[in-house]
């Protein structure tokens, strides 16, 4: 006789150990500190900080451990953790011409005031596997410019002075804060590049990539890149003057667009603005070029590419989002299965009394929807 | 690092007052969707984030809590929900439907009526009936605003010309007090006929697409047909091979590879209750 099944509470609690354990690993082996991956594994750590918009290496840290590597679960965990913190303030904008620089580049100028600083980059290594990382090998001090660099002009300044770029206008405007307000479409600009700059990497290198192959191109050059410490400040309104909390490492990518003009506008050149929490090069030019994409509308442009197409864009470039739902597809959907079966069991009857009658074929109908 | 601690029923304050506030407008304009600010919760979207945040607005220490799946309350995900709210809430639970004040759902609405003071929520995954008809938000939204529901029908009738029946079997479009349409979730369509004139109060929470909608109790919910076409439900020949219940939605056990199959009750407090009641062992 059938007996329906019990015990999902066991079988949950199982599942859990016995993922506690492969997390774990080999015990002969010592196990890995946050302090190690927020050192070693830097980069991951950037990545699940700029996505779970959550600027805490150490916790970072602590998702990555947690999620045995899979940076889209550490994000997940991180974000979890984030929605729960109360907020006290509003920080100042960042201001990316001061900030501490570790690396600046310019693709539109072969030099310019501060010069081409390349700082730790993949750039021009050969990717041949090192066999002299294994173990721990001695690694010497580097050499850098003493006192560090500050204060470089940007590359859009330097062109805002001539008037060949669009001039961003500060509008006063209180931005839209996407975590704590319900998207409405369309966006303002505010609310479209915070949610890029929490998007997900491959999904916006995708449609970045997509733009340079023609479906939406927007003739990009890499006005400037820089990575660097920058002071986050606040006002607080006993003392009537801002006080630096902290610093963060951004990295701030500005892509330079052409634009042949129109009847409202003269011929200019046009942004494309990417800023994302740690260093990540590809994910800052990314969404730069989503960025400008996205403006298409502003200036007039023909929207006939996806990544010109804002409400496809940001509704689908959220992982946590888009892993929830790809994902709970293996949650049980028998209920409406059952349903579905039914429903194709009487269709096929009736087709195939049609057929009786008719003696003749039809072809097969899709029906119903896929699965919610 | 910070010390890791969760308010009651996991939300913060701020944000159960703002969840309510969307659930107010709701109730006050039924089958209208309701865009809220929805947080990230630590289970995943699309696994009841939406139906775990209405529920964490709604419910307080003295509710009785009641999560189905699929109609059952030992599905793995109702499992992990329920004891979430036990964790984060310290709420009772129960599988017993008429002794719940709190039912979370996903998939199904229970066979025993609900009463006066019960609310169900439901996990809805895509809360806009007409998505699969118009994929975008700017245009479905006029679409509701001007109560142009023409394309809805427009599909029904295909439906009918196409199969000659309507083809949809879960997630059957619903018109609330004679104005929106509404999704019901994806519950299959032999329980629409339980969400008319209910009683109790059904609160719909979409995590992921950041929407909140209601149907107040005693509200009219008619599933779209046409008068030479009426809507009608499944129905299945056989009963249900451990309680004998008819007229209950059945699962379809597969028994073995030889084409075996059983149907049982798909709401497993409903088929206890009965064998408990007549005696019948399984």
């Amino acid at each position: 006789m059938y007996v329906a099944v019990k015990g999902g509470e066991a079988a949950i609690d199982n599942a859990h150990h016995l993922l506690a354990d492969r997390r774990r690993g080999d015990r002969s082996l010592p196990a890995i500190t946050e302090a190690q991956i927020t050192e070693q594994l830097s980069l991951a750590v950037d990545r699940v900080m700029a996505e779970a918009s959550l600027y805490d290496p150490s916790l970072a840290a602590l998702a990555i451990r947690q999620a045995r590597g899979d940076m889209i679960e550490a994000i997940f965990i991180l974000r979890a953790y984030r929605t729960t913190l109360p907020r006290f303030g509003v920080g100042l904008p960042l201001d990316s011409r001061t900030m501490r620089i570790e690396r600046r580049i310019s693709a539109t100028y072969k030099d310019l005031p501060g010069g081409q600083l390349l700082g730790p980059t993949f750039d021009y290594t050969h990717r041949l596997l090192d066999p002299t990382l294994s173990g721990d090998p001695e690694v010497p001090e580097p050499s850098c410019r003493d006192g560090g660099v500050g204060d470089l002009a940007r590359v859009s300044d330097i062109l805002d002075g001539e008037s060949l770029i669009e001039t961003e206008v500060d509008d006063d405007a209180e931005p839209g804060d996407i975590t704590r307000t319900p998207q409405e479409f369309p966006l303002s600009r505010a609310e479209r590049l915070q949610s890029l700059a929490r998007g997900d990497e491959g999904f916006l290198l995708a449609l970045a990539y997509s733009t340079q192959r023609g479906y939406g191109r927007s003739h990009p050059f890499v006005g400037e890149i820089r990575i660097g410490i920058a002071t986050v400040e606040i006002d607080i309104p006993e003392l009537g003057f801002a006080v630096a909390i902290g610093e963060v490492r951004v990295t701030e990518c500005q892509m330079v667009n052409q634009f042949k003009g129109s009847a409202a506008r003269p011929p200019q050149f046009t942004r494309g603005y990417g800023l994302v929490f740690g260093q990540s090069e590809r994910k800052a030019m990314a969404m730069s070029l989503c960025d400008r994409a996205l403006r298409a509308a502003e200036y007039g442009e023909e929207i006939t590419a996806p990544a010109q197409d804002e409400e496809f864009v940001i509704s689908h470039c959220d992982n946590v989002e888009a892993t929830g739902f790809v994902e709970h597809l293996k949650l049980p959907h028998y209920v409406d299965f059952q349903a579905e079966l039914g429903l194709v069991r009487r269709l096929r009857t009736a087709w195939q009394e049609r057929g009786d009658v008719a003696g003749g074929e039809e072809g097969d109908e899709p029906i119903g929807e896929a699965a919610q | 690092m910070n010390a890791v601690t969760y308010n009651f029923a996991y939300l913060d304050e701020q944000t159960k007052r703002m969840i309510r506030r969307a659930i107010l407008k709701a109730i006050a304009i039924p089958g209208y969707q309701v865009p809220f600010a929805a947080r990230e919760m630590p289970m995943p979207y699309g696994w009841g984030t939406g139906g775990v945040q209405v529920t964490a607005a709604v419910i307080g220490p003295r509710d009785v809590l009641k999560v189905i799946d699929q109609g059952a309350d030992d599905t793995t995900n109702a499992v992990s929900i329920r004891a979430f709210f036990r964790k984060v809430a310290g709420v009772a639970t129960t599988t017993h439907t008429a002794e719940a004040t709190v039912i979370q759902t996903r998939h199904r609405i229970p066979e025993h009526p609900l009463k006066e003071g019960q609310i169900l929520v439901y996990q809805v995954p895509i809360p806009e009936p007409l998505r699969f008809l118009e994929p975008r938000e700017t245009e479905t939204r006029v679409m509701h605003g001007l109560e142009d529901y023409g394309l809805m029908h427009v599909k029904l009738y295909e439906d009918i010309a196409h199969h000659g029946r309507i083809a949809t079997a879960y997630a059957y479009p619903v018109k609330i007090a004679g104005r929106y349409v509404m999704d019901p979730s994806p519950i299959p369509k032999f329980d629409n006929p339980k969400m008319t004139m209910s009683p109790a109060l059904q609160l719909f929470g979409a995590g992921r697409e950041k929407r909140i909608y209601a149907v107040p109790p005693h509200t009219e919910v008619k599933s779209l047909d046409f008068e030479d076409h009426p809507f009608e439900v499944q129905t299945f020949t056989e009963p249900c091979a451990l309680c004998g219940a008819r007229n209950v939605y059945l699962d379809e056990v597969v028994l073995d590879d030889r084409g075996g199959r059983m149907f049982v009750c798909s709401d497993t407090d409903n088929c206890e209750s009965r064998r408990a009641e007549t005696g019948v062992q399984s």
